[in-house]
């Protein structure tokens, strides 16, 4: 029998969601629900950016009103900025989780093998998709800490030279006019379609979630999500490069 | 049939271990991959070599003993069998075979392509039973069970506890094995009462010895009898409420 | 004789005798119970069952299985089913019979009284089996389905696809899962027993070895239970699984207990024949397939023809002509006999001419296919994947494999056998299927005398050595045992021979097969008798095992296997020869009827043969067991 790759249960009595997430089947049912979580951000995200495809109103762009409305979110019932930064810190939460998760489960598995085949594998039902969640992960989280540099925090080189908060759809066409911006944005799109292709079909397994009538369905609904997602988001640069939006 | 074989060779855990390649010919067709094995020992036992040591025994696909990853399967590349059941008619003439024992934290390997598994009877004894004293029981038919329960029940027990699914997996995860075990018994009325204690259990002392499951679905494709990963889901659903009952029970 | 023969059946009728017994036996108090080491060795069906009722009932038990796993022993591998007189059917079973058909199914060389128990206990298996989560077939209602099954006019068997045999003892394994984790019973895998220690006439413990170290040890106990299973590899090709050896009761047989009918194996009509000179062993299928598969050969011997070019009145379809009343439903040994006859007779099918069809074409035809797949759809599957044929097209290919031992160490009612303190229990003894055992019945013995009758009757012994602590392992008598292992696994490193084992083992199996398998014969058994010992003295001289003792070593754990199979094969032609009448599995060509059907003499031959070791394996000394029949009267099996 082999050395224990994770603690026993005795060294686990803990209040039970805690023990609940020391077990690795638990840290995979909060990583679906984080990824729940981020999936709706990056949905709802996506679908107030399109806004950038609409005219403006009274000379000012649309997705500039829509910023503010962001930021006056629940106002008068909650002062301003209040709203946005509760669900900015719910997001950040999830992500830590999904994160760490993610970074100790890997841990454990190289722990369950420690000694790869040292024959080439073939693979029938691992997909390249689910062999690279790790990767595709760290590639998405890149692009993610480049963006918020870019667009958020204004953070020279990142973002464009001539960034100014609170102009939003001018940081916007500024930062997509440039050709590596786009490209880096495309690639970590791409790399998120890959994550959810897995991530979107594995949540339903990690959750327990299953039902011989709708299992079918399960895998269509993944391929639909990262499609739409791919490209709902790559549009947005792509229409800025190429000129329909400027 | 001519074949060459690299097999993994290993004198015991803490010797060097590498590939041997064997040049095998007249193969016959009809002989199943273990018996392919057998003719290579008796070569090597007439020239004076060590035989390779390998797990087998029924050699009819149900006990469970033998298994190796043949060219990076495990069982081999004919899906829903038994390394015993693989026959040599599914490799082309003068192929190269690569023949790898288990690799996986939880098997540490005893000798060449034998490896330990009792960490499996040790998930078992977590509570991978009805605890029903002999002699105990009431009239087999006093309690009725649906039977589409019953089939789905069965589909679960067929587990022959081999380690392919542990093999296969990249994470090295015995989920499936674990599954299986805590469907069977959590589908049927006679497993209700111990249910959320046999899952909570059985699944931290699965999770001492093997990875973690990342929904792959590699291991139900190289089991051999089979089994769906839908039963790694029912595990996970019952996992959490195992978690959520259980402090419930201790609390009335 | 010499030997103790008293089995000690109980006074009083039939019905009675089991329930007289269990007031009778002398029991051990709850609180003692914990005070008596009980060594089981085995781990399939009785081994497992037993271990873990009697950890239940508090005993100390340690288990030994040369397996890596409990769950691994051949029990694992049973298909059909299991019997048992629930009469859910409705359609007129009763205890009575099931023993009655038991009986005459074995052809009446068993003991009643151990088989009438056997029909009464089988009951409370189905009981105690699905309360442990056994998945048996059940109807729509949920209410648990039975099938029919060679040998008996009611449908009493209960079954789990063709895998009755895994779940039956995966339930067995879980129940002793349960008391390794409560510590009740400690398990030894990957250890095999090499030698049963006996101390002033009682066995006392045993010698193992650990076959991934190499270690030899001592273990000692207050009881010792063989549960080793049947010795049909003795044939090398057989349908048990590799690993299944005769070694256990062999040792327990040199070290005195005496070894009941030998010779009365069972061979199965239904397996797939061998391919070529490397098959390692015979897959079964199930009896089931005889229910609508027609058996035939071409009428003409040599007809090399595919079997769809023949036509109907060029095929012979031999046993619906022998047996018109059976036709291809006769029992397993009457079918085996036919087969192998007309393969003898030049008119064998396939490749190398060694098997009959089995044809499914007219079922097919009259039924629907849907309705075939339905029934038998895992078994085809498995036919395919061995032989790439598909039975619904070509039809299926089948010859007689050697399947069960009904043989085993002779034992008493209490299953104790000639040495005080030694038990065996399943295959391993000889008691309940006398000459031949009806399908669905060997896992019904297994589980019987592991869950109901064993953990009854041990007390009796044990409770004469209330207090008296087990003999230690460091006394004489142990280190003289352990020595005679340690002396016998260095002799074989030491031969350095020119010949394999499996060399010799497939030698020795086709005398076996030739001479004292589905027919036997006074000058083959002769030649069989002079054969044996001379392969035998090769195998001492040329053995060739090669690595060390000190490890993992595959081929030197088979070599004393094998070693043991030539002196059982002795003994087997000994008995075979003796046995001068027709039974069961037991096939004499001197005796038979005008038409071909055994002749068996009641007479002469009505009894047990208990065979005692008198340390030269061409000379054991016999001892005779007398059977009487009160409650069934012996009459002719007729299948026509």
């Amino acid at each position: 029998m082999g050395s224990p790759v994770s603690t026993t249960i005795e060294q686990r009595r803990a209040p039970w969601p805690v023990a609940f997430y020391r077990s690795a089947v638990g840290k995979k049912w909060v990583m679906a629900i984080t990824g729940i979580a981020i999936i709706l951000f990056v949905i709802f995200h996506m679908v107030g950016n399109w806004k950038i495809f609409l005219p403006d109103v009274d000379g000012i762009p649309d997705i500039d009103i829509y910023a503010e409305a962001l930021r006056e979110l629940l106002v008068p019932f909650l002062p301003e900025h209040v709203a946005l930064w509760i669900l900015r810190t719910g997001l950040i939460v999830a992500f830590l989780f999904h994160i760490h998760a993610a970074y100790s489960l890997t841990l454990m598995n190289h722990r369950a093998r420690p000694e790869d085949y040292q024959g080439p594998r073939t693979y029938i039902a691992a997909n390249y998709a689910s062999r690279t969640m790790r990767w595709s992960g760290v590639i998405f989280l890149a692009f993610l800490l480049f963006h918020l540099a870019d667009l958020t925090w204004g953070i020279q080189p990142m973002a464009p030279e001539t960034w100014a908060r609170g102009e939003v759809y001018a940081n916007f066409v500024a930062t997509f006019s440039r050709a590596p911006v786009v490209f880096f944005y495309i690639v970590a799109m791409v790399a998120l379609g890959i994550h959810l292709y897995h991530g979107a079909w594995s949540m339903f397994q990690s959750l327990g979630i299953n039902h011989p009538r709708f299992n079918h369905l399960r895998r269509w609904f993944a391929i639909a999500l990262a499609a739409l997602v791919t490209v709902g988001n790559a549009i947005m640069p792509l229409a800025v490069l190429f000129g329909f939006v400027e | 049939m001519n074949i060459t074989l690299q097999i993994w060779r290993q004198d015991g855990p803490d010797r060097p271990g590498g590939f041997k390649v064997y040049e095998v010919d007249g193969i016959s067709a009809e002989m199943s991959f273990l018996e392919m094995l057998d003719a290579l020992n008796e070569r090597l036992a007439n020239q004076g070599d060590e035989p390779v040591a390998f797990d087998h025994d029924c050699r009819e696909g149900i006990c469970g003993a033998c298994g190796v990853m043949i060219d990076g399967q495990a069982h081999g590349p004919q899906l829903g069998t038994a390394t015993c059941q693989l026959h040599m008619r599914k490799f082309e003439n003068g192929a190269t075979i690569t023949v790898e024992p288990w690799r996986a934290a939880g098997f540490p390997l005893i000798k060449d392509l034998v490896v330990d598994r009792s960490a499996f009877d040790r998930i078992i004894e977590a509570g991978g039973y009805i605890t029903v004293d002999t002699g105990s029981a009431p009239d087999a038919n006093l309690t009725p069970v649906p039977k589409p329960v019953a089939d789905t029940a069965f589909d679960a027990a067929a587990c022959i506890g081999c380690g392919a699914c542990v093999a296969a997996c990249p994470n090295g995860a015995a989920n499936l094995f674990t599954a299986a075990k805590i469907s069977h018994l959590n589908l049927l009325p006679q497993g209700q009462a111990e249910r959320w204690t046999r899952t909570e259990n059985m699944v931290e002392v699965m999770e001492e010895y093997f990875g973690s499951c990342t929904n792959h679905g590699e291991c139900e494709k190289a089991c051999p009898k089979s089994i769906s990963i839908d039963f790694i889901a029912m595990m996970n659903s019952d996992y959490l409420r195992a978690k959520l009952k259980n402090r419930r029970l201790v609390a009335q | 004789m010499t030997l103790q023969l008293d089995a000690r059946i109980p006074a009083g009728p039939i019905e009675d005798k089991w329930e007289n017994h269990k007031f009778s036996v002398r029991l051990v108090n709850p609180a003692n119970k914990r005070k008596f080491k009980i060594l089981i060795v085995g781990s399939g069906l009785a081994g497992a069952s037993a271990a873990a009722s009697l950890a239940e009932l508090g005993y100390d038990v340690e288990v030994f299985t040369f397996h890596d796993s409990a769950r691994r022993a051949h029990s694992i591998a049973a298909q059909g089913g299991i019997n048992a007189a629930k009469n859910y059917k409705n359609d007129g079973d009763s205890v009575f019979r099931l023993f009655y058909d038991t009986v005459k199914g074995g052809d009446y060389r068993s003991r009643e009284a151990n088989v009438y128990r056997l029909a009464h206990e089988s009951l409370n298996i189905i009981d105690q089996a699905t309360a442990q989560g056994v998945p048996f077939a059940r109807e729509y209602g949920g209410l648990l389905d039975n099938r029919s099954f060679g040998g008996a006019q009611v449908a009493r068997t209960f079954y789990a696809r063709g895998q009755t045999g895994q779940q039956l003892l995966l339930g067995a394994y879980q129940a002793l899962a349960r008391q390794v984790a409560d510590g009740s019973v400690k398990l030894h895998t990957r250890v095999e027993m090499l030698d049963v220690v006996i101390k002033e006439g009682r066995a006392v413990g045993i010698v193992t070895r650990d076959l991934v170290s190499g270690q030899v040890s001592n273990h000692s106990g207050h009881a010792i239970v063989l549960a080793t299973g049947g010795y049909s590899n003795v044939f090398f090709l057989s349908t048990n699984a590799m690993a299944c050896n005769v070694s256990a009761i062999w040792r327990a047989h040199r070290k005195g207990a005496g070894f009941a009918n030998p010779c009365f194996t069972q061979i199965h009509p239904t397996c797939i024949p061998a391919s070529d000179e490397f098959q390692s062993k015979l897959t079964l299928m199930s009896e089931s397939l005889r229910n609508d598969g027609r058996i035939w050969v071409p009428a003409r011997p040599g007809d090399d023809r595919p079997s769809g070019q023949i036509p109907k009145e060029e095929r012979d379809y031999f046993l619906e002509r022998m047996y018109p009343a059976f036709g291809n439903l006769v029992p397993r040994d009457v079918a085996s006999r036919a087969v192998k006859r007309i393969v003898d007779e030049g008119k064998g099918v396939g490749p190398l001419h060694n098997g009959v069809y089995l044809d499914f074409h007219d079922a097919i035809e009259r039924e629907r296919r849907n309705v075939i797949e339905e029934r038998y759809d895992n078994l085809f599957e498995m036919y395919e994947r061995i032989t790439d044929e598909d039975p619904y097209e070509v039809p299926m290919r089948i010859y007689p494999a050697p399947h069960y031992t009904m043989g085993g160490l002779w034992v008493d009612y209490n299953l104790m056998t000639t040495v005080p303190g030694l038990y065996a229990i399943g295959e391993a003894n000889f008691s309940d299927h006398g000459a031949n055992r009806l399908g669905a019945s060997a896992l019904m013995q297994g589980l019987a005398d592991g869950y109901f009758v064993l953990p009854m009757t041990i007390g009796d012994y044990l409770a004469e050595f209330l207090n008296q602590a087990p003999v230690p392992t460091d006394d004489p008598v142990f280190d003289e045992a352990r020595a005679g292992v340690e002396d016998r696994v260095e002799r074989f490193l030491a031969t350095r021979g020119s010949r394999t084992v499996d060399w010799f083992h497939k030698e020795l199996g086709k005398i076996m097969l030739e001479y004292c398998g589905m027919s036997r014969s006074e000058p083959g058994l002769n030649k069989a008798l002079s054969e044996i010992p001379a392969l035998y003295e090769e195998f001492r001289a040329d053995l060739r095992v090669l690595g060390t003792a000190g490890g993992l070593n595959q081929t030197l754990e088979r070599a004393g296997r094998v070693e043991d199979f030539f002196e059982l094969s002795q003994a087997m032609c000994l008995d075979a020869l003796r046995r001068e009448e027709s039974c069961g599995g037991h096939f004499r060509e001197e005796f038979q009827s005008d038409d071909g059907e055994a002749l068996r003499r009641d007479d002469e031959f009505s009894h047990v043969s208990v065979w005692e070791w008198t340390g030269d394996p061409g000379q054991p000394q016999l001892n005779i067991e007398p059977l009487t029949f009160e409650a069934v009267k012996p009459s002719t099996r007729s299948y026509k």
